[in-house]
């Protein structure tokens, strides 16, 4: 089951955010700019973090930027953003941050075959410095192996 | 069946992929366990009958009251700190 299909747009690379939030926002921008969220869908990403604090960065340099489902997600996706200078989230072992997926789901169920594929690729510990590295749209669909459509 | 619950703010996402690697952290160590992903808001219920918890440190604090055992997981992708924390709760 591959992942959802990632075009150029959701991909947004060597980015500068500022800070987390500022980030979070990318990552927020770029699910909105690949069609599957509107643009609130950023605030409730950086609800998320601002109540539960800073456990979306699940591991070093990788935050996964996410919310519940709800009426501002179009259709499920995901949208990848690296930043040129890494952020803080104030994670006690995985700060700084240069890498964040940004995941939109439509329901609780469907989320869990494209989690299950995120997890092949990064439980390869190279592929977070890779997708920090990587130069074009079509590098980081091949470390992820995604396709540009369906 | 041991029931163990992974936990996340949002119940969607992070607690998916820390169940999908701690399947596979059982099954490198060939123990069974059933495994749920749950969010913060709703852990008193879904761990109710579980005997470990697994979840980032970040949100050990929004856990509360439990009997079940909690295992902290620093790099939800590292399988090998995974089977030895579940190793270790497990013996």
């Amino acid at each position: 089951m591959p992942l959802p299909p990632l075009p150029d747009a959701a991909i947004n690379l060597h980015a500068g955010a500022g800070d987390w939030r500022g980030a979070v926002r990318l990552a927020g921008d770029a699910l909105t700019e690949g069609g599957f969220t509107t643009e609130a869908y950023a605030d409730r990403m950086i609800e998320v973090i601002e109540e539960f604090g800073a456990y979306v960065v699940i591991a070093p340099g990788l935050a996964l930027a996410h919310a519940r489902p709800g009426p501002d997600v179009l259709r499920s996706g995901i949208a990848v953003v690296t930043l040129a200078e890494p952020v803080v989230f104030g994670h006690p072992h995985n700060d700084p941050v240069n890498v964040l997926i940004g995941l939109a789901v439509t329901g609780t169920e469907e989320h869990v075959t494209t989690v299950a594929e995120l997890a092949n690729v990064f439980n390869n510990a190279d592929s977070i410095p890779a997708l920090a590295a990587a130069p074009t749209a079509e590098r980081v669909r091949e470390i992820l192996g995604a396709r540009a459509a369906e | 069946m041991m029931h163990i619950v992974a936990i996340c703010g949002a119940g969607v996402g992070t607690s998916g992929i820390l169940k999908v690697n701690a399947e596979r952290a059982l099954a490198r160590l060939g123990r069974e366990a059933t495994v749920t992903a749950s969010d913060a808001a709703s852990v008193q219920t879904a761990a109710a009958d579980a005997q470990i918890i697994l979840t980032s440190p970040e949100l050990v604090h929004a856990i509360g009251k439990t009997y079940a055992e909690i295992i902290v997981v620093n790099n939800y992708f590292d399988l090998d700190e995974l089977a030895e924390k579940l190793e270790e709760a497990l013996s």
